[in-house]
């Protein structure tokens, strides 16, 4: 546990992050995310966020050794692609049971189990999971997987995050610590070349990461290894041999970034695929960055070629979209697409941006956003539900982009809402992506269903229906039921 | 008699299983006003709820004590009782139902000596909230033990004790887990078409029947009221469904003294008979009109049904209750069950499950036994067995997250039995695969007994 412990520290010491920069070593010292209340908390815990990130590794076996619950309730439930292995969307557990527990039978039940998932599907190598309760028992984890490597001869990692250590995103750290300190680098390529890049902290979600890939394809930049989203467990223990990285998702991984660079010389930069500006961006700086590392600089024109290209065709085909969308209202309430290039994209086509949650975004995101808002008010950290229903329900936004935890809200106020986070069933990373965003925007806007629930019900509106009640408390509702009536009918004329 | 085989493997493959908690979680969710509390870590109650809504796909209340290292290490007393006061101010509840997971429970914490403590500190703060406490460690059962811990928890804690005046016309029904939103209304219409006033605890179908209210709720809206678990002894007769459901009932026969009666299961026409039978008996009432036509009904679609059905080999896996449940409705349809696969070697039903043998284990075990089936059956994690092997899904149980409405399926009585029997039928009809000359060849794949087999015949 005390290495585990070191860990921890290590990783809360993140000198990339800006955000730690500005902390005090006390302050630095208790973690990025406040501890959670009891009764009022939401979110994963250390081994949500682990399995997060490994577990779109395709052909690795995730094991995780525990009681039903850590993957019984959560396996299979997430959107990452896969181009070919199916493995790591096949669960696996110890389920330990009470004699197991009582018995002190975890560690040699996790030893068989490595040796039933070697056997019977042979996979390149296979991750171990300890929770809560194994670690609370003291299994050896370590020692478990160090030797059923020797016997099994297979890489057996252990990714050493239990529950109760901390937040899912300390587990996305974790699960970093656990690549550098077992996987990357143990396999020497005998194809590195001076296009190799890495991106990190891409997911792959709903296959988006291959909306992007075609257009590194045309410049000739091959992806060494994106981790996690569709990787192969070989890929990533070649990743040292990577010229230039590119960090997607900034809280996930930036320790894994920031690692790899001291350790094999290998720059990053933190980007974006989300929004037209940002993708053009993130290519740039790809190109730029292996261009230090001694690429021939010729790549930079074909980049910048490429990219007016792209633009040109994407702002085409968005701006097909502005009669329908202009002056619509959007609120956005997301710690996932979070860009400010997606706000500036809704922006051109003249959607109206009423809220933006800048919960995740770094210092400079929200500099951004405050300038194109012009108004400081449409930014805010946090809404509780009960405002976030009551400003959806008043009518003051036409759509609300968020992800999953949040969706009923929109949908039992009876307003449009759109998936952006890991739930959704749409890629929007690249050129592409964004219109393909605009276009599930206008999608859900204008479906025709939202003025049918909001119809109100003909008992609620037809006083001639209602039984005669003599008394005036029954009648005043009635009243303005009818009212409330007339009012939908005349908004709803013009939106339908 | 079924031969009922334990897991043998290290490895769990794909889990049949949904946690305890969940399950004692989700009988709290059929309590109007609820708030369901994991004393656990934030992973535990983020899973669970995660799980609940891609099955509804409803906002769900399910919050948790948020355990961190240093509560792991000296005890999450602090954490319970920061938690419940946390959600009595913030959410009003009528009732917190407390499920401890595995990491409290393998600490060895005195989780009902910590909320009497709470109790009686906070006996001001907590007023008109009920704290019931169901144990409940994720190592062991599964969501069928713990919904039936949470009921027995709620009467131990909030029924009133002791023989009370019966009101004639009451019926307590406890059902089991396994029955849908449309199961329980339907159970309701048809229990008050004889005059009778049901209450049913837990009452899923007025909490998670996806309504949209005119107002941001932070509990659960809809369920059995708490005045009603606190009055059920008051009632004339108590009917349970499912063999779970025996240790609530029993604990409040005893401390009611209501009997009560104990369905298995209430698919298929025998089932439906007897339950109908019951009620005539209690009420003095005759079958109403609409009774009688539903059965007619079913006894049509026996018979457009069965075709379908006979000779087919069926592969289910389900908690006990359920697999008993559709074997029985299999069996009664004339197919085969060519594999059973549970959860828990606890339950006394198994050895009533009309199969040769029940294999506790999971979908691994499923996709192994089950090749060769003309059907599985099983939840919506089944799918991906149901793909590699070729071989339709039939979705039931929980969770369900790949398909619409899973809540709104009626699977009792005569006319969920009906609908159920059209359901597979369907199934059958669109994986129907057109003859082809090579799959009748009567020279392929010929069994040669052999005696035979040195014959110049048998050879090509």
């Amino acid at each position: 546990m005390s290495s585990l412990r070191a860990k921890i520290q290590d990783v809360f010491n993140e000198p990339a992050c800006e955000k730690n920069r500005g902390k005090d070593a006390k302050a630095r010292k208790k973690g990025c995310s406040k501890p959670p209340t009891p009764g009022a908390a939401a979110g994963g815990c250390a081994f949500d966020g682990a399995k997060i990130v490994l577990q779109p590794i395709t052909d690795v076996a995730h094991l995780i050794h525990a009681p039903l619950a850590c993957e019984g309730n959560s396996w299979d439930n997430r959107g990452a692609a896969s181009s070919g292995p199916t493995l790591w969307r096949t669960s696996f557990t110890t389920d330990l049971t009470e004699l197991d527990v009582v018995m002190g039978q975890g560690e040699r039940k996790l030893f068989k189990a490595i040796r039933e998932i070697k056997e019977a599907y042979g996979p390149p190598a296979i991750f171990v999971y300890p929770t809560c309760v194994t670690a609370l028992i003291g299994d050896d984890i370590e020692a478990v997987c160090k030797r059923a490597a020797e016997k099994f001869g297979l890489p057996v990692v252990p990714v050493n995050a239990p529950g109760f250590v901390g937040s899912k995103n300390l587990g996305n750290k974790l699960a970093g610590e656990a690549l550098l300190k077992h996987v990357i680098g143990t396999v020497e390529p005998d194809d590195a070349g001076p296009y190799d890049i890495n991106i990190l902290g891409e997911f792959n979600l709903s296959g988006e990461f291959w909306l992007v890939k075609p257009l590194l394809d045309r410049l000739g930049i091959r992806v060494r290894a994106c981790i996690p989203g569709d990787a192969r467990y070989f890929d990533i223990a070649c990743a040292h041999r990577a010229r230039a990285a590119m960090m997607v998702c900034s809280t996930a991984l930036i320790n894994l970034a920031r690692k790899m660079e001291q350790r094999w010389d290998i720059p990053f930069f933190e980007g974006s695929f989300y929004g037209i500006t940002d993708t053009s961006e993130a290519l740039r700086q790809i190109s730029q960055l292996l261009v230090k590392k001694g690429a021939d600089p010729e790549i930079l024109d074909r980049t910048e070629a490429l990219i007016a290209e792209e633009e040109a065709i994407a702002w085409k085909k968005l701006a097909a979209y502005r009669p329908r969308l202009e002056g619509k209202r959007v609120l956005l309430n997301t710690g996932g697409v979070k860009s400010w290039s997606v706000v500036h994209a809704l922006m051109e086509i003249g959607i109206e941006i009423v809220g933006t949650s800048v919960k995740k975004s770094t210092v400079e995101d929200k500099e951004r956003v405050k300038q194109m808002l012009k108004d400081d008010n449409h930014m805010f950290e946090q809404m509780a539900p009960r405002e976030l229903y009551a400003m959806l329900s008043e009518h003051k936004a036409d759509i609300m982009l968020s992800g999953g935890r949040t969706q009923f809200i929109a949908l039992k106020a009876k307003t449009p809402w759109l998936d952006i986070n890991q739930e959704r069933q749409h890629p929007y990373a690249g050129y592409d992506g964004m219109v393909e965003l605009v276009r599930q925007i206008d999608l859900a806007i204008h479906n025709p269903i939202w003025c049918q629930v909001r119809e109100p019900a003909p008992w609620d509106c037809q006083p001639a229906m209602k039984d005669e009640v003599p008394s005036t408390k029954s009648e005043t509702p009635t009243v303005q039921a009818f009212k409330k009536f007339a009012g939908t009918m005349t908004d709803d004329f013009s939106e339908c | 008699m079924v031969r009922i085989l334990p897991q043998s493997k290290a490895a769990a493959v794909n889990p049949l299983k949904s946690s305890q908690p969940l399950g004692a979680a989700f009988a709290f969710l059929g309590v109007d006003g609820a708030m369901p509390l994991f004393h656990g870590s934030q992973g535990c109650t983020s899973f669970a709820l995660v799980l609940f809504v891609r099955h509804f796909k409803e906002a769900i209340p399910l919050q948790t004590t948020a355990m961190d290292e240093v509560a792991t290490i000296l005890g999450g007393a602090d954490h319970l009782e920061e938690a419940i006061l946390n959600l009595k101010a913030r959410t009003k509840p009528t009732l917190i139902g407390v499920c401890t997971t595995a990491l409290v429970e393998t600490r060895g914490e005195d989780c009902a000596g910590d909320i009497s403590n709470i109790r009686l500190k906070r006996t001001e703060e907590l007023a008109g909230t009920d704290v019931v406490l169901a144990n409940t460690p994720d190592f062991d059962g599964a969501i069928e033990e713990g919904w039936a811990k949470a009921v027995t928890a709620m009467i131990e804690r909030i029924t009133r004790r002791g023989e009370q005046a019966r009101q004639s016309k009451k019926i307590v029904i406890l059902p089991g887990w396994n029955l849908t939103v449309a199961d329980l209304e339907h159970l309701r219409e048809m229990v008050e078409s004889f005059g009778l006033k049901p209450v049913i605890l837990p009452d899923v179908s007025g909490s998670l029947d996806g309504t949209v209210p005119d107002r941001w709720v932070t509990t659960t809206y809809g369920g059995t009221s708490v005045e009603d678990i606190r009055e059920l002894g008051t009632a004339e007769q108590c009917i349970v469904i499912g063999e779970h459901m025996r240790r609530p009932a029993d604990l409040l026969q005893r401390l009611t003294g209501v009997p009560y009666v104990l369905f298995r299961s209430l698919t298929g026409l025998k089932d439906a008979d007897r339950f109908v039978s019951l009620l005539s008996a209690v009420s003095g009432a005759a079958a109403p009109a609409e009774v009688r036509r539903r059965r007619a009904q079913l006894q049509d679609a026996l018979l457009d049904g069965h075709f379908h059905f006979g000779g087919k080999k069926i592969a289910i896996a389900a908690e006990p209750d359920q697999l008993y449940q559709l074997a029985s409705f299999f069996i009664g349809m004339g197919s085969e069950i060519a594999a059973a696969v549970t959860t828990t070697d606890m339950s006394k039903i198994l050895e009533e499950v009309p199969a040769q043998s029940v294999q506790i284990g999971d979908l691994g075990d499923l996709e192994a036994l089950g090749a060769g089936a003309d059907l599985l059956v099983t939840h919506s994690h089944g799918r991906q067995a149901a793909q590699r092997l070729g071989i339709p899904l039939m979705r039931v149980g929980f969770p369900i997250f790949d398909r619409l409405g899973s809540q709104h399926k009626l699977t009792i009585l005569y006319q969920g039995t009906r609908d159920m029997i059209f359901e597979v039928a369907n199934i059958f009809e669109a994986n129907r695969h057109a003859p082809t000359p090579e799959a009748l060849d009567p020279l392929r794949k010929r069994e040669i007994p052999d005696e035979l087999r040195s014959s110049p015949l048998a050879r090509h």
